[in-house]
């Protein structure tokens, strides 16, 4: 287990490395001057020098590496320069609302994305099958803003039962949060969960064939142990490999939906300074991000090798 | 399977059919496949014939006529500056078009000489695939944003953004299936018959690995106009007033209440696009690459 781990940590290492590379580089390929770019039109020159000495874009690039490497090692991730504080500081800020609509729509994923996989298995060919795997294929090919705005349009504007945008925090008013919350999480969790139910019907109908379950059946067992205990247990191993990418896809997906319902997170911070031509947040969150995925994805696989003996003695 | 085995007896009786007929054959009785590109084919037409089948300039200004809503005399009405719908949404139907297309033929030719080099010479392997790893880690849409908001914004960017995120990703489809290849004993007998490295690759080993890439080419078309539509209506693709799905969805953000058409007509149209090309690959990917089927 302890070596599982390990080994995925070290072979994240150069994996992490080139992520950080592209990072660094991506500021330097702004085409032309990158501080005049940042200042703006109507900056003067003596601000723009001021700006390239305080991005130390004035040093030979091998410098800018070397104190970049430097920063980071010291959990120095650069400076916003529009709220003009620490990217790592005003990334933990975010955060939290980011990880609190990720984790709500991991968990209508799952709930929704692995019942309806069940539910359509277990009924294989009949009318709930083809409906549910009906409405997979319209909640993968729903873009999720699409369905955002439809809900917003509904349920905001017409209805007026949930608030188009806004946020409060979970600790301050847990009806609040989950008032403000719950459209942009069903909206990013549809897609996934329609790629989900698609994969548990299929992993469900694979073991189902098999013949420990006929095993289970012959020797008595209800029905409800065969497929809760004996089937289920086995079709829940493809879906734990995918849940890496489902949480990834909800991450990069929650960038789009906090823009949409104006949540405080990562994704709205990113944007923003994407739009303000903020380069030092763009690079240090996009490495933050990224970083903090690679290791969600390690802590699955972590997950993976504990459910499933086999991977463990590879 | 039954299909499968009837499909064969007719081959048998008409002495070898060419696989190729097999397979176009296969895919017209496919229903989800033919729904798929008869969905695909609707905007693909509208797009190429959007010269002809609009009469308004899509960025022509009518103060006047402003938001009226779909009907007489304006098929899908008008937006907040009088601008007819049906204009601005067949020609944001050639640009999304456009920009799939040009993602799909981007990664047609590097993902596939990526993956290529990857899986068949062993020496670049390494290097290559921890670059593409790295890639991958990032977010899609992130980098996205992050690469077109460095490069600015513009129709070539967001390609060449697109690109970049999802070439990796074809590679690595590619590079799986040449891994196993290089190993067949077919290609051995072509080492063994004196055969260079070129000619093996194009004629041995990427004709057998193209089925699992033609599907991941389709399923890339649905993801790149989805990602173009998402990257304008957050403000970092084509520059307004260029007719674009996104662009059209977020200036209709503004109006839901009075004009909600705005917002569900482009929306609309891009579920059709990316609902088509998704029947398209689940279609090919039964067809072409049946293996594929039980691992999704």
């Amino acid at each position: 287990m302890f070596l599982v781990a390990l080994r995925r940590l070290l072979s994240a290492i150069p994996v992490l490395f080139i992520v950080s590379l592209i990072s660094f580089g991506l500021m330097r390929l702004i085409p032309g001057d990158p501080a005049a770019s940042i200042a703006g039109t109507s900056a003067t020159p003596a601000q723009i020098e001021q700006l390239r000495r305080d991005l130390g874009l004035d040093e030979p690039l091998l410098m800018q590496l070397l104190h970049y490497y430097q920063g980071l090692l010291q959990g120095d991730f650069g400076k916003s320069l529009l709220l003009g504080k620490g990217v790592l500081a005003a990334t933990m800020e975010r955060l939290p609302v980011t990880i609190g609509l990720s984790l709500y729509a991991l968990v209508l994923t799952l709930l929704i994305g692995v019942a309806s996989g069940i539910i359509a298995a277990l009924r294989q060919n009949t009318w709930v099958d083809q409906v549910a795997m009906m409405i997979a294929m319209l909640g993968i090919s729903i873009p999720g803003f699409f369905l955002g705005l439809l809900m917003i349009i509904f349920f905001a504007v017409q209805l007026g039962w949930l608030p188009s945008g806004g946020y409060v925090p979970f600790t301050q008013d847990p009806i609040g949060w989950l008032r403000s919350t719950t459209m942009p999480a069903i909206s990013l969790a549809l897609l996934q969960a329609g790629l989900l139910a698609r994969i548990t019907r299929s992993g469900m109908l694979e073991v189902l064939r098999q013949d420990y379950v006929r095993t289970a059946r012959a020797k008595g067992l209800p029905e409800r142990q065969v497929i809760l205990k004996h089937a289920l247990a086995n079709a829940l191993i493809p879906i734990v490999t995918v849940v890496g990418i489902i949480i990834s896809l909800l991450l990069s997906g929650a960038v789009v939906t906090e823009a949409l319902f104006s949540l405080p997170g990562m994704g709205q911070l990113l944007t923003q300074a994407v739009l303000s031509r903020d380069y030092p947040m763009v690079q240090g969150g996009l490495l933050l991000v990224t970083t903090f995925l690679v290791l969600v994805n390690i802590l699955v696989d972590v997950l993976y090798a504990l459910i499933d003996p086999r991977v463990r003695y590879e | 399977m039954s299909d499968a085995a009837v499909i064969d007896a007719e081959g048998i009786a008409q002495k070898r059919e060419h696989p190729a007929r097999t397979t176009i054959k296969r895919l017209l009785r496919h229903r989800l496949f033919m729904t798929g590109l008869v969905l695909f084919l609707i905007i693909a037409t509208a797009a190429i014939l959007a010269p002809w089948i609009t009469d308004v300039d899509p960025n022509r200004l009518s103060m006047r006529n402003k938001f009226k809503p779909p009907g007489e005399g304006w098929i899908f009405g008008t937006d907040s500056f009088g601008r007819s719908l049906w204009s601005r949404v067949v020609w944001g139907a050639q640009l999304s078009m456009l920009i799939g297309a040009s993602v799909v033929a981007l990664n047609a030719v590097f993902g596939i000489l990526i993956g290529a080099a990857a899986g068949y010479f062993r020496r670049i392997d390494n290097l290559l695939m921890r670059i593409n790893d790295a890639l991958m880690a990032f977010p899609a849409i992130l980098l996205a944003i992050a690469v077109t908001s460095v490069l600015g914004p513009s129709t070539f960017n967001v390609i060449l953004a697109l690109g970049i995120v999802y070439i990796p990703r074809t590679a690595r489809i590619v590079r799986s299936s040449v891994i196993v290849l290089r190993e067949m004993e077919f290609v051995q007998a072509a080492v063994a018959a004196g055969a260079g490295h070129w000619r093996i690759l194009t004629r041995h080993i990427l004709p057998n690995a193209m089925a699992p890439v033609i599907v991941q080419l389709s399923f890339l078309f649905a993801f790149a106009v989805l990602s173009e539509a998402t990257l304008s209506f957050l403000g970092v693709g084509a520059v307004p007033p260029t007719p674009t799905w996104g662009n059209i969805m977020a200036e209709g953000r503004d109006f839901m209440r009075e004009a909600p058409w705005i917002i569900t007509i482009p929306g609309i149209a891009l579920m059709i696009t990316v609902m088509g090309l998704n029947f398209l690959g689940d279609g090919l990917r039964d067809v072409l690459d049946p293996r594929l089927r039980i691992q999704q």
